[in-house]
Parts: C-alpha cells; structure tokens; sequence
C-alpha cells in the first residue's frame, strides 16, 4: 500500500512528445513506473519512447485503461489539459506545469469538483511511492522505499527531506509534492489525510512556506484527528520580507498569518515535531519516532 | 507586476468604472497645460496633486497634495517631482518620483458629507474564489479593519462558473448603505470592477478609498492593481505598463538573465536551485549567524551561465561579506555546477568574499572534488549542517 501512485498504476503523459515530457517520461519509464502511453494532439497514431501516442485523452484512456496522469503541457494550455483528463475518467492527475495565470487554474480547479478525480499540482515536482511509481520529475536514485510520508509544497527542498531521511536509514512511503501555486489542487491538509489514513505510512513530513494557510489548517486538522502518527513540520520563508513574491508564486507574505512564524506557532500548538532548520529534518524524525516505540 | 495608480484607472476607465478626471505630468514644462486640462475637464479650479510610485502611504510622505488654484498646484508638481519620497512602504531611501497624476479634487462641498469606502477584489486561497471584500471604512488599512472591526467587512465569493451576479453586486452595494443614485452607481461600479478584474488577469484590485461624492456619484479616488505575471503573455498593452524604473536594478538585471532574484538588506549572499530550497538557504543563513543579501533561484538549469551571471549579481551588492551556494542536484548534475562554479570564479577573476559550495545528489562527491582541487578559495560542503557550520565559521 501507499497512497495516489503504486506499482499498478497506469499512467499516460500528457506533452508526452514535448522535450520535457519526453524527457521525463524516459526518465520514469526508467525508474519502472508502469507508463502506458501518451497524449499530444495530432500527434496520435505515432510511437514515441516505445508507447503508443493518442490525440485525446479519452482515446487513450479507452485503450490504454490509463488512470493517473502526469500534465507536461505548457502553461497557456495546462488548465485545458487537466480538465481533458478529468473529463476522460483519470482518477489521479499530476500536473507539473510551473506558470498557469492563477484564473484558469481557478476555472479547472472548479472544473474538477464534483468528479471523482484528485489533482496534484501544479507547479511541483508530482509524487512518488519509492520501488513503485515515480510519477514526476524528482531524482529517483535518493528515494528509498519505506515508512515515511512526505508532504511538500516545494521541489528541491523535498529531496532535501527526502534524503536526510534515507541517509538516517530511514525510507519513504509516498512523497507528494502539492506545488507552490496558489490555487492549487490537493492542499496540504488533504495530502497528510491521505497519509495519516495510509496504514503503511508510520510517520510524516509536513514541509510547508509562507503565504496562504494550509499548514495551519493541516496543523488544526492533525490535532482535531488526534495525532495519531508524528509530524515533522518545517516552514521554509523565515527570513522573507512582507508583499515580495520568493519565487512561487504563492509564496507572498500579505497578512501577519502568511509568515512562517506564525505558521510555525500554531504547528507547535497543535503537536508537530518543528524544526528550526532544514538541515535537522532527519535527525527530528528519528528523535520522533524514537519517543513512539519507546 | 505592479501598476502605477494612473495606469490602474485606465485599465478602469476603459471598463466603465467611473474614476476623477485626470492626467499625467511626466515633466514641469507639461505642468500648466495638463493642470489647466483637468480644471477645464471637471470644472473646477480645485485639483490634487498625487506622486506616482510603486508604493503606499504617499499621502503620509506628502506625496499627494491638494490645490486651490493652478499656481498651488503649479507649486507642488514642482516640489513633488523628483523628490525623493519616503513612505511607510518605501523603507528610508524612499522611491523618486517621475511621474504625477493631477486630478480633480472630488471632495467637493454638496447636499452630503462625501464618503469613504473600501472595495477591493482578490483570491480567496482557501476556497480557490475571487472574492469581493468591501467596508464602510474607507481610506484605511484593510488589514487593520479586518483585525479591529471585522463586522465592518462584507465578503461575496464569486462562483467562477457563472461569474459575479447582480445579486451579489446589488448584496455589497446595500451593506455598503448606498441608496438611490449612489446604489445604482455603486453595483454599476461593482460590476464594472470585476470585469475590469477578470479581463485583465488582475491578482488584486483595491479600490481605497472608493469615494461617494456630495451629489452622489460612485468613483475610484485611489486604485491599486497588481496583473498576474503568469498572465502577461496574453495581454500585450498591459505588459508594456511596467515600469523598470521602479524596480531594484539588481532584480531587472537578473530578470534578464532568467534569474529569479530579491534583494534583501542582509550580508550573505545565497545561490539556490529551487525556491523552496532557497527560502530555507535564508533561513540557514539567519540560523548560522547572518543576514540573507537576497532570495535567488537559478532554477532548474544551474550551468556555468547562469551561476556566473548569479554570482555578478550578488557581487554588486556591497554588503555581500560571504556567499552560500546550495545546489541540490536531481536532473542537474553535482560536478557540472561544480565546473560551472570554478569557471563563472575564473571569469570574474578573483572573489574577495569567502564562498561556501554546498553540492548535494546526483554527483555530489565528484562535485565536491572538483571545487577543492580547484586551488580556489572556495569552501565545499555536501551535507546541509556541514554547510551551516562553516557560514558560522566565516561570520564568526
């Protein structure tokens, strides 16, 4: 078990003859996670990466019995390409994209209410469960299968707390990397239910930045649901000015709850493990789970 | 991106929504005409004279000034213009004017007291909505109300599907206590102001104060528009409304490198890949005993281009007394930024700040080889700690 992605998952590649998506397709069809074809419209009928190319998403789906996607397509056309995939019966949509205008995400993500569909993303790296499926553009060879569930709005700093993790000997269960958007499509309280409820999962991470204020309702969340397992939280943005955008688009301090202290607070009020640097992620995780067994 | 208010009203005017008559004076010799056009415009000899920078509390920094007359307004145009004005918003070098918008004082005298309101449009995160946020107490911080007085702020949460109804705008414009001419004006300019919003790709739009005149007439007295950078592509005209002159010119010189640069006031310089990673790099740096001198993510593609043109960057900045370079490799490999760290160093030829390389995943070792072989003076580190240990050793 795990969550979202796992070794029977069939994934398709939307932007699938791009450069990035070739790319990473390659790249995931390498670590063996079970791609069974792709879609770039009029494009379908070709074979690329030894997969079969389809014009549409439901064409795919019907052939290909697909049900996760990964959604390499550019910006300007990405909300399209998710609601295609919902609109097909793809049950788990990952959509890497970085620079959707904030409008058409909100129109997609309304798009998707209603359907029995979860989206990753965009903007982030995707999700994988270590041994399994890598459906995203981290580097799979600092992933190690095992217990610990990880939840990132960020890329860099997820591999960061990912291989911490495996030089403490430890290993991940499923790593989601929800994206640094501001509408975006699983928050970072939905990502931790689906670990907390995850029965192979005996820990989290919880990485969260400034803006918005879904650590904090996670937070209130894990607390509410009775900390069942430990979570390990850091907020990334201590040092950042108010009203300056670090990167991510929404990564803006605009009211005083937006800042990582504040986010920071309330985590520890609620029960998590935080830590004040990035570089002691690991360390805190084995310290917790430690303070469990014994 | 950031608008100057007079650009804002344009971007209004062009959707119905009613705004004071005025002009832009970019230089003293265009003062008296455009003065004397907004007088001969609105019928009155009284204007006011407002100084347009990419900041607010202008009035506090007296940088918006009220007219009797054109030899008063003739008067302040010339004191405002170019001055260098410090606002709260600003920090204490302040911002140069170049620009002022010379409008009609609408403040005039009438059967009522003008009004104030506040009216502004934004995304609500939590539900992934627009939302119009609006209070009866206009001319003051939002935030502030919002904390004090939170009764005196109605909300109305757009569905996308269908856009805002005229239910809602009329539901705002009541709470509001607009009634009669002002009620018809005020869902008239609600309407108007999400239109504006939407076709714009706008991510804020703060109408404070939105003004009720003394006869009753809806307008936008001050505008605060910020666009949706991730959506300039599809607006051409309102691309070309940035202004670079109210930019830092270290942020407009790393834009044109790719580079997703903020400057900050600190001392150790940083260079990441990824802007989470990079925000915790400030993080480590404040944790090691320093002070962050900017938020820089060089993305995806860390080659020796971009590193150079990364570390030309935070060179210019004075106060740099050490660098931190923390590259997490997954795609990128750990010796080819290792390659492009070495060369970029040899290119600008000798660095008087000591620098701290950390190289972590793919070809992390070989990386780290390559930096200390190089025989500069350059720090190498792969694990996180490590590299915070010898920041606080350089600061100490």
């Amino acid at each position: 078990m795990s969550v979202l992605v796992n070794k029977d998952s069939k994934i398709i590649v939307q932007g699938f003859t791009g450069s990035e998506g070739s790319f990473h397709a390659g790249q995931m069809i390498e670590y063996g996670s079970n791609v069974v074809g792709g879609v770039t419209p009029g494009k379908g009928g070709m074979t690329h990466l030894e997969r079969p190319v389809f014009n549409t998403v439901k064409e795919a789906v019907k052939a290909t019995g697909a049900d996760v996607s990964i959604i390499f397509v550019p910006p300007a056309f990405a909300s399209d390409a998710i609601m295609e995939a919902a609109d097909a019966g793809i049950k788990v949509i990952i959509a890497i994209t970085e620079g959707i205008p904030t409008l058409d995400m909100v129109k997609a993500k309304q798009y998707i209410q209603g359907k029995d569909v979860r989206l990753v993303g965009p903007n982030c790296p995707g999700v994988i469960t270590p041994g399994e499926a890598k459906v995203g553009i981290m580097p799979g060879f600092i992933h190690n299968p095992g217990r610990i569930g990880i939840v990132s709005r960020s890329g860099t700093l997820t591999y960061e707390a990912v291989d911490q993790i495996t030089k403490a000997g430890l290993g991940q269960s499923t790593c989601i990397g929800i994206g640094g958007d501001p509408v975006i499509g699983t928050t970072t309280k939905e990502a931790v239910e689906l670990l907390m409820n995850d029965p192979d999962t005996d820990a989290i991470i919880m990485i969260g930045e400034i803006g918005g204020s879904m650590e904090a309702e996670a937070a209130n969340w894990i607390k509410a649901d009775g900390n069942r397992k430990p979570v390990v939280g850091f907020i990334a943005g201590q040092t950042a000015p108010k009203g300056r955008r670090m990167g991510h688009a929404g990564a803006i301090i605009g009211g005083k709850d937006d800042t990582a202290e504040a986010k920071m607070r309330i985590m520890r009020e609620c029960g998590l493990h935080v830590v004040e640097s990035p570089a002691e992620i690991g360390a805190t995780m084995v310290k917790a789970l430690e303070s469990v067994t014994s | 991106m950031n608008i100057h208010e007079y650009q804002g009203k344009g971007i209004l005017r062009k959707y119905g929504v009613a705004t004071p008559a005025g002009h832009v004076i970019e230089n003293l010799s265009q003062a008296k005409d455009i003065i004397k056009k907004v007088q001969s415009e609105s019928g009155s000899e009284k204007v006011v004279v407002k100084a347009q920078i990419h900041a607010g509390g202008r009035g506090k920094g007296g940088g918006v000034k009220l007219a009797d007359n054109l030899e008063q307004a003739l008067e302040h145009a010339d004191n405002i213009l170019g001055m260098q004005l410090v606002t709260p918003q600003t920090g204490e070098e302040g911002k140069k004017v170049h620009k002022l918008l010379v409008e009609e004082n609408v403040y005039y005298p009438g059967e009522e007291e003008p009004k104030e309101f506040y009216m502004g449009i934004l995304l609500d995160r939590n539900t992934s909505k627009l939302v119009i946020m609006a209070s009866t107490e206009g001319g003051m911080d939002i935030e502030e109300v919002a904390e004090k007085t939170p009764e005196k702020i109605v909300k109305e949460w757009i569905d996308p599907r269908v856009g805002l109804q005229a239910f809602q705008a009329r539901k705002v414009a009541f709470a509001l206590g607009l009634k009669g001419k002002s009620l018809k004006e005020g869902v008239k300019f609600i309407y108007a102001l999400y239109k504006a919003y939407t076709d714009s790709d706008a991510t804020m739009v703060e109408i404070n104060p939105m003004l009720k005149t003394s006869d009753s007439r809806i307008l936008a007295a001050d505008c605060k528009i910020d666009l949706d950078d991730n959506a300039l592509y599809r607006h051409a005209d309102l691309a070309e409304m940035r202004d670079i002159t109210e930019e830092d010119p270290f942020e407009v010189e790393a834009k044109e490198s790719d580079l997703n640069y903020v400057k900050l006031d600190g001392n150790v310089g940083c260079m990441v890949n990824g802007a989470g990673l990079a925000m915790a790099t400030m993080d480590i740096i404040k944790l090691s005993g320093g002070e962050p001198a900017n938020f820089l993510d060089v993305g995806g593609g860390a080659n020796p281009k971009t590193v150079e043109a990364g570390f030309r960057i935070i060179l210019k900045d004075p106060n740099v007394k050490a660098i931190l370079i923390n590259i997490f490799g997954g795609i990128v490999r750990c010796d080819r930024v290792a390659k492009g760290v070495v060369e970029a160093y040899k290119n600008i030829g000798d660095i008087p700040v000591p620098i701290i390389v950390r190289l972590q995943g793919t070809n992390a070792e070989e990386g780290a080889k390559i930096i200390d072989e190089s025989g500069l003076k350059v720090t190498s580190a792969i694990v996180l700690k490590d590299a915070a240990d010898k920041v606080k050793e350089v600061m100490a």
